[in-house]
């Protein structure tokens, strides 16, 4: 049977090159990069190589990087780290209705330690109003943390508006780049944020490795103690291997990514222009939004999501879909909620994800099944 | 989310699809938490379950559980208890998960307004 993956918004296979870069750094490299001796040393080159080239896909300097163990203990560490070492100055924090859970969940262990947060809405394109966010600043607001891309419709966030009125009225602005990371063009200053997190394993690193940009002399107190590494900002031995595949995964997605985004764009117009031309009752989320290319969240009206992508996995076609109800909770996406998905199409979503070895080929595929498989679902 | 290899194999292969036209007993039921919607149709002759039919806008599992229950129902009697419980259901289908419970309470919530509706046409 024919297999296709798409579900990279998931996560990313390890590209051969990474794997490649990595390895030596298991078993021949292997020292601890805080050593003096020469295995010590070996591994510190690597870091800081990698550190390197994490910097220039964000054009920072290099020490303004930090590694993590992914971007889920990126977003706890500064939303949760800036509270901390904030407190005296407010008690409020501004997010998004659609940001990842790693935001929320972080946000709302905050509330219960007395933190208030407004949690703002997007409109039905799945946008932040900068002006909504401005206007839910207080005196005592301390951060606001604005996705760039949103990982279920990939919709891209006006952050550099926001974080322009946010940091005018002197407060801290965190963006959780995971799904925008080394997939579209994110200069920091451009964007004029604080922080800034992303992972490894969205952009073909493996799993485990992530990190954070932050604006120096940043404030924030450390989730993690217990060494010096990473300046304090993160104890624990570094994962070198993972970061020199990091490091490496960067190298690549620096070389191509205007002529990638291009070619995914093209493919994800090919996809939602064949949905269209093929299926009745279909609705785009965000279509009319500033998107990822590699991110398409199809609702069908009258088809249940989870049954689309049981039967999409049994023809080899992998993806999510955005109902939550197979995540193990009743409730629709909090997302398609946000942004007011009409009743008929909120349990039918699907994402599918694009990624490197995403085919035109892979596409028309998709394309050729799924009217049945939609037609299928509605029949039963 | 996971499921047994009879929920895999329902959903594959669901049974009795459709709907019975001049049914003598009809039900749609709905949780408005998740969504599922299940109709279910039954002919039913002498009080005994002869033909039952089911459609559902609904996850794998409300799938696969309104095609069991058709398999279960036909041949047994409509009396006074439910010719069919959410227990059975769930146990036929090899264990839903706390999730997925509900399809087969949506599933019993069907059979019994089916049967209620079957009553009522017969002036009881």
């Amino acid at each position: 049977m024919r297999y296709i993956y798409l579900d990279h918004n998931a996560t990313t296979p390890v590209l051969p090159k990474v794997l490649e870069a990595m390895l030596p750094y298991q078993c021949e490299a292997f020292g601890n990069p805080s050593s003096v001796h020469h295995y010590g040393r070996r591994a510190r080159v690597a870091v800081d190589d990698a550190r390197d080239s994490v910097a220039e896909v964000l054009g920072a300097p290099a020490s303004s990087v930090i590694f993590s163990s992914g971007g889920t203990e990126a977003n706890n560490t500064i939303i949760k780290g800036v509270a901390q070492a904030r407190r005296e100055h407010g008690r409020h924090l501004v997010t998004s209705q659609i940001e990842h859970p790693a935001v929320l969940d972080a946000c709302a262990a905050l509330e219960r330690q007395g933190y208030a947060v407004t949690y703002v809405p997007v409109d039905e394109r799945g946008l932040v109003d900068p002006q909504a966010v401005r206007d839910s600043l207080t005196d005592q607001t301390i951060l606001v943390s604005i996705m760039v891309a949103n990982n279920e419709v990939g919709t891209l966030q006006p952050i550099a508006d926001i974080a322009r009125l946010v940091r005018e009225r002197g407060v801290l602005m965190h963006t959780d780049a995971v799904q925008a990371f080394g997939k579209v063009s994110l200069a920091v200053e451009d964007l004029g944020v604080d922080f800034l997190s992303f992972s490894g394993h969205k952009i073909y690193a493996p799993k485990g490795i992530g990190g954070w940009y932050e604006r120096s002399p940043a404030v924030l107190q450390p989730l993690l103690h217990g060494g010096h590494q990473e300046r304090g900002r993160r104890s624990g031995t570094e994962n070198v291997p993972g970061i020199a595949a990091l490091g490496k995964a960067c190298a690549i997605a620096a070389g191509d990514m205007t002529a990638e985004e291009e070619r995914q764009r093209q493919l994800q117009q090919r996809f939602e222009h064949g949905i269209r031309e093929r299926i009745g009752e279909v609705r785009i989320q965000g279509e009319k939004a500033p998107r990822l290319p590699s991110t398409t969240n199809v609702a069908f009206g009258g088809a249940e999501g989870e049954a689309l992508m049981m039967s999409l996995d049994l023809q080899g076609v992998a993806i999510s879909t955005g109902s939550a109800c197979s995540s193990g909770s009743l409730e629709p996406s909090h997302v398609l909620r946000a942004m007011r998905v009409p009743r008929p199409y909120l349990h039918g979503a699907l994402r599918f994800s694009l990624g490197r070895a995403t085919t035109a080929d892979d596409i028309a595929y998709v394309l050729d099944i799924l009217p049945g498989i939609v037609a299928q679902a509605r029949g039963v | 989310m996971k499921y047994s290899d009879t929920v895999h194999e329902h959903f594959d292969n669901p049974r009795n699809i459709g709907v019975i036209e001049h049914p003598d007993g009809v039900a749609e039921v709905s949780n408005p938490a998740c969504g599922d919607i299940m109709h279910l149709t039954l002919r039913i002759v002498d009080a005994r379950i002869t033909e039952a039919k089911f459609k559902t806008m609904g996850c794998p599992a409300a799938i696969a559980a309104g095609s069991v229950t058709t398999e279960l129902l036909i041949g047994r009697g409509v009396g006074e208890s439910t010719p069919l419980t959410r227990a059975e259901v769930n146990e036929s289908l090899g264990g839903l998960s706390p999730q997925k419970v509900h399809t087969s309470v949506l599933a019993e919530d069907a059979v019994k307004a089916a049967v209620r509706d079957y009553h009522r046409r017969q002036g009881k």
